[in-house]
């Protein structure tokens, strides 16, 4: 029997994929409609919705801060996980280059969300 | 190296066959669409923080006929992710007794949806709040 098991890395990507699954199915789709169809197509919402200030104002307050970092890297651990998942069933080998990609990719995504969101200030 | 070369069974489009797949391909594939919204969101992030002008490119951005066309698609597939969601979550999470007996899948399913139904007027009527 062997004495040290090795720990699988595979819960931390799954408690990511579950996070930003929940995250996505409570709140994506009415973000979507805010910031891609009633901002852009002004209804609903007032004009100045996303104007730079109220942007501005909220990326810099710490609660918006930390909600815009949920929100851009949850969404894109949960995408890459199913997508790397998914490969096999479209015929591609999900080897060591496919994981790189899609968690390399959900990971680079992640700090530059981090340093740009540090950028904006306080 | 082998010479032989064994028989493949050919795996193009399996999933087309079968209803349940079709419906699993789909659901897999809203991935997609969470993944390029949070790119839109990461644009849009890094051209706040260069300024009001770079902002402003990125807001009109959004008024392109493709881009709303885009969203349409894209708000579809994140209603279906949500659908899907919580309609798989009766198997994705341990079971939970009630009084000795199994929370049905339907009460599930039906409290995730109605949460997200929430969630969803209670941030829409936050951003009317802060905005007006």
């Amino acid at each position: 029997m062997k004495r040290t098991l090795k720990r699988s890395n595979a819960p931390i990507f799954w408690a990511l994929f579950g996070a930003g699954g929940m995250l996505s199915a409570l709140l994506g789709p009415i973000l979507v409609f805010i910031t891609g169809l009633a901002v852009p197509l002004a209804m609903l919402l007032p004009a100045d919705t996303m104007s730079y200030a109220n942007m501005l104002a909220f990326a810099q307050n710490i609660i918006g801060k930390g909600f815009i970092f949920a929100i851009i890297s949850l969404f894109l651990w949960h995408a890459a996980h199913r997508i790397f998942h998914s490969l096999h069933d479209i015929g591609i080998h999900a080897g060591i280059v496919a994981k790189l990609i899609c968690y390399g990719g959900a990971m680079v995504a992640t700090l530059i969300t981090a340093y740009t969101l540090l950028a904006i200030g306080f | 190296m082998s010479k032989r070369r064994p028989y493949v069974r050919p795996m193009a489009g399996w999933w087309r066959k079968n209803p349940f797949f079709v419906e699993y391909m789909i659901h897999e594939g809203t991935a997609l669409f969470v993944a390029a919204y949070a790119l839109i969101l990461l644009t849009g992030l890094v051209y706040l923080s260069r300024g009001e002008a770079a902002w402003n490119v990125w807001l009109e951005g959004l008024k392109n006929p493709w881009y709303i066309a885009f969203h349409w698609l894209t708000l579809a597939a994140m209603c279906y992710h949500t659908y899907t969601w919580f309609k798989i979550m009766p198997r994705t999470m341990p079971p939970v007794v009630v009084g000795g007996k199994r929370l049905p899948d339907f009460a599930i399913t039906g409290s995730g949806l109605a949460v997200a139904a929430t969630a969803s007027l209670a941030m829409l009527g936050l951003v009317w709040g802060m905005a007006r």
